[in-house]
């Protein structure tokens, strides 16, 4: 049944609604078993915590309602928080984009290979994500004494004379970090379009080749894209999840906390104050204010694809 | 219809194709090279790790890493270094079966049928999945205590079946694989709700289901699961290596060691879906 005429029904009565809810019986039964579990490990906990945002909760004493003061100090107070709002907004702004455009074209790039190697390619490209901690070798790359491999080289091609602190001294910290980001950003995203460029209907390929599609940049735009565009939603948000909580690649490369918190991101900020500080309420916030923002982006993200291949 | 040659497509250069290659092999060695690296110390003896200056590849391979990593783990006490593994596997397995098995459902219904509350349902899976999930720990550990799982294995694997990425990318692939056509057409002729789920959805979205089976063994896999497990027999392998792993300088080896065995699971599971991934045929056959 469509949208619209739902929408008409609901306004005559009630009544009608009943009867569409028991006539779509069948659909209630094959959610049930996801609906329970969503909301009882994340519903309920996204609630829970968006009311704690609003107290004081250091865990072990009962919540203490504050109001808006956990907010007001996010935004007016806290320093260290503007520092992190810049670092995810660099990283965000930086390699969402960037990593999002990678991961499609590097998809779309190995799908034009030889059946037989693609498997191959596709394990390549997706090495750093394969095993989630590889990218830990990167602090042995960009170690700061002279036995990091990216200090050895340079050195001896007299790039530099001394060992440069790649991940203490916050003029390359974040450098460093968003080379890293980047490295990873083929992950979720870059699968589902490889799996995605598979479920295109081979036939309209062919009729593409008899309008007079002349070569694959055309057949990108008017057959291909089009095709894609549920799967480049789903990597967008991917990226977006992904790089608004960039964390454990700054904990574990830049140290935490990083030198001047330099490296310090609005999630690494959150994991301070929810797991070392215990102020649970203040976390909450941290998470309630990213969460908005990646929601805003999201919906943005969502209006720019709604027009691909018009 | 023309026929196409199988092989090469009419609409490509060869020139393109060449740009193509060089292309990926210039970043592919870009994203390959941390997992060489990590391959390469792994097997790298004692005085190779510590070289001035550095080298990436090793000269003289041994196993000794690995056969100390073993070692370590079989003395590291009470549990055997098998039941480790027998518990991540078991973990990894039914919690992949039941998120595929219960996503699946889920968003069949949510990408091609409209019933009151449906949109709403999927928007707030989507917000679920931006909320950061270091601030839901403590919530979902409190719910965990009252339903009596902590320590128990449903705290790890009930949640997993209803993460949000899952229904997510499951429905985006149905909503655009699965032609409206065919499942009137089955209905049509008589087939029930759950035949047509089983033999003609999901068979369509082949592609689809081994990518989130990668993405589910990946979580599942690596997860450490040291919030809500404390027996030391019910303690994941990711959780004993990193206990054997952090032990300083004196351990790099052992560590790069560690990095490869844990990869081994994720990895061959990676490449036999990414083999069994080809083509389907969703709209052939269909004349709209």
């Amino acid at each position: 049944m469509s949208y619209a005429n739902w929408k008409a029904q609901k306004k005559r009565s009630a009544g009608f609604l009943w009867q569409d809810i028991k006539r779509n019986k069948t659909c209630y039964g094959f959610l049930a078993p996801y609906a329970i579990i969503f909301f009882t490990f994340y519903v309920i906990p996204v609630c829970v915590s968006i009311y704690l945002s609003f107290t004081y909760y250091n865990v072990l004493q009962p919540a203490r309602f504050l109001g808006l003061n956990n907010y007001i100090n996010l935004l007016l107070a806290d320093d260290i928080f503007l520092t992190a709002v810049k670092n995810t907004f660099l990283i965000a702004a930086i390699t969402g984009p960037i990593g999002y455009i990678m991961a499609f074209l590097f998809a779309w790039l190995i799908h034009e290979l030889p059946r037989g190697i693609r498997a191959f390619a596709v394990l390549i490209f997706y090495a750093p994500t394969i095993s989630g901690q590889v990218y830990v070798m990167w602090a042995l790359i960009f170690s700061g004494d002279a036995l990091g491999y990216a200090n050895a080289w340079l050195t001896k091609l007299g790039v530099i004379d001394t060992p440069v602190l790649w991940l203490t001294n916050p003029e390359y910290m974040m450098g460093v970090v968003l080379l890293v980001t980047l490295w990873l950003s083929l992950g979720a995203g870059f699968l589902s379009f490889v799996a995605g460029l598979n479920t295109i209907p081979s036939d309209q390929y062919e009729a593409g080749y008899v309008d007079g599609i002349k070569n694959r940049w055309q057949e990108l735009w008017y057959i291909t894209l089009p095709n894609m565009k549920s799967m480049l939603m789903f990597g967008a948000v991917m990226a977006i999840t992904q790089t608004f909580n960039t964390a454990d690649v700054t904990m574990s490369l830049c140290g935490f906390p990083s030198t001047d918190y330099a490296a310090r991101t609005v999630v690494t900020h959150l994991i301070d104050y929810g797991s070392y500080r215990f102020e649970m309420g203040y976390a909450s916030a941290i998470a309630t204010v990213l969460f908005l923002s990646m929601f805003l982006c999201n919906k943005f993200i969502q209006k720019a694809l709604a027009r691909l291949g018009t | 219809m023309k026929k196409i040659k199988a092989g090469r497509q009419p609409n490509r250069s060869v020139g393109g194709d060449v740009g193509v290659a060089i292309v990926l092999i210039l970043f592919g060695c870009f994203f390959a090279f941390p997992l060489v690296f990590a391959i390469n110390n792994s097997i790298k003896p004692l005085n190779e790790l510590f070289v001035f200056p550095p080298k990436l590849f090793v000269k003289n391979p041994t196993s000794d890493n690995f056969s100390d990593l073993f070692l370590l783990m079989s003395k590291s006490g009470v549990v055997t270094f098998s039941r480790y593994v027998f518990n991540s596997l078991f973990i990894t397995i039914v919690g992949t079966a039941g998120h595929i098995m219960v996503a699946s459902m889920a968003a069949y219904v949510l990408a091609k049928y409209r019933f009151p509350g449906s949109r709403l349902f999927f928007n707030m899976v989507t917000i679920a999945l931006m909320f950061s999930g270091y601030v839901l720990a403590i919530p979902n550990y409190l719910i965990m205590a009252k339903l009596g799982w902590v320590d128990t294995y449903l705290a790890i694997i009930i949640p997993a079946f209803a993460m949000p990425m899952g229904l997510f990318l499951m429905k985006q692939f149905m909503e655009s694989s699965i032609p409206d056509v065919l499942i009137e057409a089955a209905k049509i002729d008589g087939a029930k709700e759950g035949l047509i789920f089983f033999k003609i959805v999901m068979p369509l979205v082949k592609p689809a289901t081994l990518t989130l089976m990668i993405f589910s063994i990946q979580a599942l896999w690596n997860n450490v699961a040291t919030t809500y497990i404390y027996s030391e027999e019910k303690k994941t392998l990711p959780f004993a290596l990193k206990t054997v792993a952090a032990g300083g300088v004196a351990r790099t080896g052992v560590s790069a060691a560690t990095t490869v065995f844990v990869m081994i699971v994720p990895l061959v599971t990676f490449i036999f879906s990414q083999s069994n991934i080809v083509e389907t045929m969703a709209s052939s056959g269909i004349k709209e």
